[in-house]
This record gives structure tokens, C-alpha cells and sequence, in this order.
């Protein structure tokens, strides 16, 4: 699936109350891959996708996406950036006070200016997608955790973003959950769907990963596809396998 | 207690008063209501200068007796050339005033909203005034309702004020009544009941409403 390049970020830096958080980060995405970001907490990963989403402002560096700078000062632009880029919380961030149909709906009413009927029958498709389209008229309070990971995707999906940044969607979930939530996500991968995603599920990782990118104190230390990060043979053992083994010990 | 002086006398003079009490309170409430949203929203997540103009708002009205408050708007702004009439005088003053204590219950009930779903908002496109509009305010009006409504009730007492600058409410009409005839006791027991029974209907409509907007996940759901 080497496509073209759908994302391209250049010398991203970022400053948090005087600590560097992320340090000159160059990456890409190409259409239709997979990314999985992993590496230890504070690393720099969520801080990363949270700044290609132009949720955080970069200090300095370039963001392109489809060969398009994006322009961080002016607002519509960065408010129509962003409608392209859908991002998935690790704590869901559902809009409480509105139904699984609604929270999905709601930006297809008030930024796209979709009519309510065809926000509701595109929401209504996007449920039946992640496979919630009986808890359509459930609110967030009454949704299993995977449930509201997967009306979280939904909502995302139905503002047809160009790439999914998905920022540890299963972190908050009881392994019996994480399944259901990795399902969705293998599904729109198939499809075709561009993702880069912070994760810690290696094995999930492993056989879905296009490539993977291992990210500590701010900087992408070593990149490669699964094989060549995750496998032994190699004489100098890499980063990414010494932390991947230390996960695997945890839960073996 | 005499029977026709209640009927004939005192319950027409004060279904006048209540007839003013009612067009004090309901424009006061809304318009309280409507600056204790700005209030509230400029302090918590407005530009410096403009929580630090709100919280100043609120700390005068909030810190300053009601009476004063009227006195300054019907009395004291002649003295700058503005001649408002008792009735502006006193929407003006309820409105400030049931703002500054507004502002305070919103602000609360906006820090309560996790940021996190302003985050979820802003990515998937929403401008920051739509992220507040329709993601942020409906949740915390929510939140503010039981304390918003205290506020409303209080309204409706302190709109016995008005009468001091000469917009004859209520309480008005009851004390040139009782001045007139000399039955305080009739005059203001009855008067009591009045507000009584508007505070009665308020609790029960703003339970009402408090209930219809419940949303699960809620306190108790």
C-alpha cells in the first residue's frame, strides 16, 4: 500500500512551561497506512498527535497535509485543518449531554451545516459501522467503555477526515473490551483508512502495523516496519523490542 | 380579620401590585440571567482583561447592599444626566445585581466541564464560541440549574424592594394600603401568602424543568 504521502510533519518542536515535550520530530504518513506511535508515558506521543491535530500549537516546524502547509496563525484555516483530521481520546471525551446519535450528528449540524435529517441518517450509518446502531438512542453514561470508544470513532468518521489519529483508544479499557474497540479499528484499517495511532497493544501492532515509530523524551528513536523492530535476530537488540519485552512480561 | 375589607379592598389593590411584581421579575430574571451567562463565561474562559472587567462586576454587585445598588441608579445617575424611570431603575438593578450572583453559579458549573470535551470539540472542528454555544453551555446550565434557581427565587423577594424608589409592586401596595387603613396585620399576612404561593410556582416549574433536561449520567440519573 506504499501510497502517496497524505501527512507530513517537518522539525516539530514543542515547549510545555519550560520543558522540551517534543524535539525537531520528522515524520509521514502514507495514504492508507497504519501507524502505530509507541513508547513510554510522557514520551511525547499524545503530545505529538494532539499537535498535528492543531489542538496544541507547535512552537515551530511544518505540517503538510496532502503537500498543503498548513497555516497555524489563521483561524479558519486551522478550524478546516482540523475538520480533516479526526482524533480518538484515550477518556472518549463523548459529548455528555447528547445522545450516541446526536454526539455524532451534532458536527455534521453545527460545522459542516449539514440538514438535521442527513446528519441523523449519516450519523445513523456511522453507528451501524462501529456496530452501535441499537444504542443509537443511549447517552454516554449508558455505553460499556468499548461502546463509547467505538461512538467516539464514529463521530470522527462522520466528519470523513483524511486520517484518524488515535491516541491510546484502548488505554482506558478492560482487556475484554480492548478487542471490540481493536475490531473497529482492523476493519477501517482494511478499508483503507489512514491511521496513526499511539498504542501499547504490541500484538495488535505487530500483524496490522504498516510501521511503527518508537518515541521517547520527544524524539522518534528508531522507525521500521514491525518485523524489523519486534524481531530477535538481530545482533544489537533494538529499543522498541528491550520496552516491547518488558510489556510482554507484564501481561504473560 | 374582616372578610370584606380583604375581598373588596386588599385583594384588588394587590392583584395590581402583582401585576407589576410580575413585569419586574420576568424581564429581570431573563436579563439577570442572560448577564450572569456573559459573566460567568467571560470569567472562566474569557481574555484576561475581560475576567478581570467581569469579576469586578461581580465583586460590586455582589458586595454592595441591593437598596444601595437602586438608590445610585434612580437618585445617584440623575447627578451624570441619566434620568432613568422608577421601572427601568429597578429592572436595571435586579438584573445587575441577580447577574453578579448568577456569574457565580455558572462559572462553577463551567469549571465542572471536563476540558477534555472542548479538546474533543475543537478537533472535530468547532470554533471556540460554537464549542461553548453548543457543547459547554447546555451541560453547564445543567449543572447550574438547582443554584440558578435559588437565585430566581431570591429574585422574587427582592423585587419588594422596588416600591423604595417608587415602582409600586406588591409590597408597595400593601404598605400604602396598611398606611391607609392601619391593618398591618390582614395587609402584610396576606401579602406574605402571595409570595408564598409565586415562590411555590417557581420551585415546582424550575423542578419541572430541572427534571425534563435530565440527562443520564447525572447525579442520580
Amino acid at each position: 500500500m506504499a501510497g502517496e504521502e497524505l501527512l507530513r510533519v517537518e522539525g516539530l518542536n514543542k515547549m510545555i512551561g519550560g520543558t522540551s515535550i517534543l524535539s525537531d520530530v520528522t515524520m509521514s504518513v502514507q495514504k492508507g497506512d497504519l501507524k502505530v506511535l509507541i513508547g513510554p508515558s510522557g514520551g511525547g506521543k499524545s503530545t505529538l498527535l494532539q499537535c498535528i491535530n492543531l489542538l496544541l500549537f507547535p512552537d515551530n516546524g511544518r505540517i503538510l497535509l496532502e503537500g498543503n502547509e498548513v497555516s497555524f496563525r489563521r483561524k479558519r484555516e486551522v478550524l478546516a485543518y482540523r475538520q480533516q483530521i479526526g482524533m480518538i481520546f484515550q477518556e472518549f471525551n463523548l459529548f455528555d449531554h447528547l445522545n450516541a446519535l446526536h454526539n455524532v450528528s451534532i458536527a455534521l449540524r453545527k460545522v459542516k451545516r449539514v440538514s438535521s435529517r442527513q446528519a441523523a441518517e449519516r450519523a445513523e450509518r456511522e453507528l451501524t459501522r462501529v456496530g452501535i446502531g441499537e444504542q443509537k438512542h443511549l447517552y454516554p453514561a449508558e455505553l460499556s467503555g468499548g461502546q463509547k470508544q467505538r461512538l467516539s470513532i464514529a463521530r470522527a468518521l462522520a466528519m470523513d477526515p483524511a486520517i484518524l489519529l488515535l491516541d491510546e483508544p484502548t488505554s482506558a479499557l478492560d482487556p475484554e473490551l480492548i478487542g471490540e474497540v481493536l475490531g473497529v479499528i482492523r476493519e477501517l484499517s482494511q478499508k483503507g483508512m489512514t491511521m496513526l495511532m499511539a498504542t501499547h497493544q504490541m500484538g495488535f501492532a505487530k500483524t496490522l502495523a504498516q510501521e511503527i515509530m518508537f518515541m521517547e523524551q520527544g524524539q522518534i528513536v528508531e522507525q521500521g516496519g514491525p518485523q524489523e523492530l519486534l524481531s530477535c535476530s538481530d545482533v544489537q537488540e533494538s529499543r522498541t523490542l528491550s520496552f516491547c519485552s518488558k510489556i510482554n512480561e507484564l501481561y504473560a | 380579620m374582616d372578610p370584606s375589607f380583604i375581598w373588596s379592598e386588599l385583594v384588588p389593590a394587590l392583584n395590581d401590585g402583582l401585576l407589576v411584581s410580575l413585569l419586574l421579575i420576568i424581564p429581570s430574571a431573563f436579563l439577570g440571567l442572560l448577564l450572569g451567562i456573559l459573566a460567568g463565561f467571560s470569567r472562566t474562559f474569557g481574555p484576561p482583561w475581560l475576567s478581570r472587567v467581569a469579576s469586578a462586576y461581580a465583586t460590586v454587585f455582589r458586595g454592595t447592599p441591593l437598596l444601595v445598588q437602586l438608590f445610585m441608579l434612580y437618585f445617584g445617575l440623575p447627578n451624570i444626566g441619566v434620568y432613568l424611570t422608577p421601572y427601568v431603575a429597578a429592572i436595571a438593578g435586579f438584573s445587575l445585581c441577580s447577574g453578579a450572583y448568577h456569574s457565580e453559579y455558572i462559572r462553577g458549573a463551567l469549571l465542572s466541564i471536563k476540558s477534555g470535551q472542548i479538546r474533543a470539540a475543537e478537533s472535530l472542528g468547532f470554533s471556540r464560541f460554537r464549542t461553548m454555544v453548543h457543547i459547554v453551555l447546555p451541560q453547564a446550565m445543567r449543572r447550574a440549574l438547582p443554584g440558578v434557581s435559588n437565585e430566581l427565587i431570591y429574585l422574587i423577594k427582592y423585587s419588594s424592594l422596588a416600591y423604595i424608589i417608587t415602582c409600586i409592586e406588591l409590597t408597595g401596595e400593601a404598605k400604602i394600603l396598611a398606611a391607609q387603613t392601619f391593618r398591618y396585620t390582614e395587609v402584610f399576612l396576606i401579602v406574605g401568602c402571595y409570595y408564598l404561593i409565586l415562590v411555590s410556582l417557581a420551585s415546582v416549574g424550575l423542578r419541572k424543568l430541572e427534571d425534563m433536561l435530565r440527562v443520564p449520567g447525572y447525579g442520580k440519573g
